[in-house]
């Protein structure tokens, strides 16, 4: 998967998690937290749909790098370049 | 043993139902074994003489309207994929505290409570925005402020002290696991749940809700199993392996959590004498059910709620010399509150809870129960009117349930409501693998249950 098709799929699940956000203008390099009305429960999530979705495995410590659209793209590349859309 | 589960979840009531939604929506195997033949646990439904009934709470707290981003509801909202539309929450028309000579009115807008206490406590309105900026500053994850003396924290806001009676009142009713104090973190909580945001009912009552949640689960592969009672946790060496169930068949699970109480979950885990069950809660009650051939609002009674008190002093504890302590009670109607289109249930209905001794209920013979029954019906109501208009004239049916009804179909020690005094706010049991979620892990209420459920899914299960 390419970084544009991530970050597709990241909009996707927080379409899911958070239906009634407006996510057109989320500005990839500012914390998702900054933006969204989420709560550590809701970035649990975007690490479960994504094992749940694609079988990616995100440890506990490394949760930190999910913190906004850029960090989260540049974590899941290396992970996500042989997973298919 | 046969059948591995990777989460076995003891009770189908809102708690059980709500982590078995997460686990299953994970693409855990989960079971949720339920004794009972129906789901609901403290907060069921039945059906009887044709008509619905609801028992547990009144209404749902915590409401807020849809859009809200923030708050309890929004956040199992989101965590157990609903729309907000589909608990089809109506908000409450108006409550009200009755003590003598002073009533305190609310809704779902703190300004109306504020300026009631602008009214009738004029000296005290610093004092409880004073109150409301430390219930918002509460944190929510301190355990070691949970257990503060909430009297002692009023009592060093207010200098009056009916108004602390008057604060306390609905939120014990609602809540309150200990006699006569309370718990300062369950005093934030009942204080946000009910006051700053407020009380909802779908029209349909909890059955709505209970059977969204029954849907979900199944619709994600859980197994509910009903009539499955849980006799015995199976534990080898700290870790629970599997249960026992009351016919003696066997189930295996990698992990359990349960949601059938702090004491009662010791007893599966062999902790606990069949008797010893001095942690469990004492606070109980009963509760009649009048059908009327008028809406309650034609009689006079419009408020959702009312939380009255005979005297100017509050007295949160089971009665220890008679069946029932009618000074203070509860009265709700289903009818006020404001459906969509300005729908109507069609029958009129008037529940009304009193504060009641559970040995002293079970200990009673049938036939003396039975008579209890109509006696205590009756003298709940000439109390109640004493702060509603009467309403018996057009009673067209009743119901009551009392300790023992909760005791027998939820299985809670005392027929305890608000469960154990003390809450195990972490989940955690003495086996590695096995928590608890629900009244007694300290989130009451059907959306406080609901995030117990989510939170201890999420803390245990998921990672």
């Amino acid at each position: 998967m390419a970084p544009e098709e991530i970050r597709e799929v990241i909009i996707e699940i927080l379409g899911d998690i958070a239906p009634d956000e407006d996510l057109g203008s989320l500005d990839d390099a500012v914390a998702f937290r900054e933006q969204l009305e989420l709560d550590s429960m809701d970035f649990l999530d975007i690490v479960m749909e994504l094992r749940k979705r694609y079988r990616v495995q995100i440890p506990e410590d490394e949760y930190v790098q999910l913190a906004s659209m850029r960090s989260t793209v540049d974590y899941l590349t290396p992970k996500m370049s042989e997973v298919a859309k | 043993m046969a059948e591995a589960y990777d989460t076995l979840i003891i009770g189908a009531g809102m708690s059980g139902l709500a982590a078995g939604i997460r686990l299953a929506y994970f693409d855990q195997r989960v079971g949720i074994l339920e004794r009972h033949k129906t789901i609901g646990g403290l907060n069921s439904f039945y059906r009887a003489g044709g008509r619905d009934y609801d028992v547990g709470l009144h209404a749902v707290t915590n409401f807020t309207p849809k859009g809200a981003k923030k708050g309890p509801l929004s956040r199992l909202l989101r965590q157990l994929r609903f729309q907000w539309e589909d608990f089809a929450l109506a908000p409450q028309q108006q409550s009200r505290i009755a003590f003598p000579g002073v009533n305190l009115a609310f809704s779902n807008d703190i300004r109306l409570l504020e300026s009631e206490i602008a009214r009738c406590f004029p000296h005290q309105v610093a004092a409880f925005a004073n109150l409301r900026s430390q219930v918002l500053d509460y944190d929510d994850l301190d355990q070691s402020a949970f257990e503060i003396s909430t009297r002692k924290v009023l009592g060093q806001i207010f200098s009056d002290p009916l108004l602390i009676e008057m604060l306390l009142c609905p939120l014990m009713w609602y809540g309150n696991a200990r006699v006569h104090d309370m718990d300062w973190g369950q005093f934030c909580i009942m204080f946000r749940s009910i006051f700053l945001e407020g009380f909802a009912r779908p029209m349909r009552g909890v059955r709505l809700i209970l059977k969204h949640l029954v849907k979900k689960f199944r619709s994600l592969g859980g197994q509910l199993l009903l009539r499955h009672g849980v006799k015995q946790i199976v534990s080898e060496h700290g870790r629970a392996v599997g249960v026992i169930l009351d016919d003696g068949r066997e189930i295996q699970a990698k992990r359990i959590l349960s949601s059938a109480g702090w004491v009662e979950t010791q007893r599966m885990m062999g902790e606990v004498d069949e008797v010893g069950n001095e942690s469990a809660g004492q606070l109980t009650f009963i509760e009649t059910i009048t059908t009327l051939n008028c809406q309650p609002a034609k009689l006079g009674l419009s408020d959702t709620i009312v939380f009255y008190n005979d005297s100017d002093r509050f007295d949160w504890r089971p009665p220890q010399h008679d069946l029932c302590d009618l000074r203070t009670g509860v009265v709700c109607s289903p009818n006020n509150y404001l459906y969509d289109d300005n729908e109507q249930l069609q029958d009129g209905i008037i529940r009304i809870t009193s504060i009641a001794n559970f040995d002293r209920w079970s200990s009673l013979a049938e036939a003396d129960y039975r008579r209890e029954k109509l006696v205590w019906y009756d003298r709940s109501s000439d109390s109640a009117v004493r702060f509603v208009p009467e309403f018996r004239h057009h009673a067209i049916d009743t119901d009551m349930f009392t300790p023992k009804t909760i005791q027998r179909f939820t299985w809670h020690d005392n027929g305890a409501v608000y469960g154990a005094p003390q809450k195990r706010l972490d989940g955690r049991t003495q086996l590695e693998n096995v928590y608890v979620c629900g009244t007694d892990q300290g989130f009451v209420g059907i959306v406080g249950a609901i995030i117990s459920g989510i939170s201890i899914a999420n803390q245990y299960c998921l990672k």
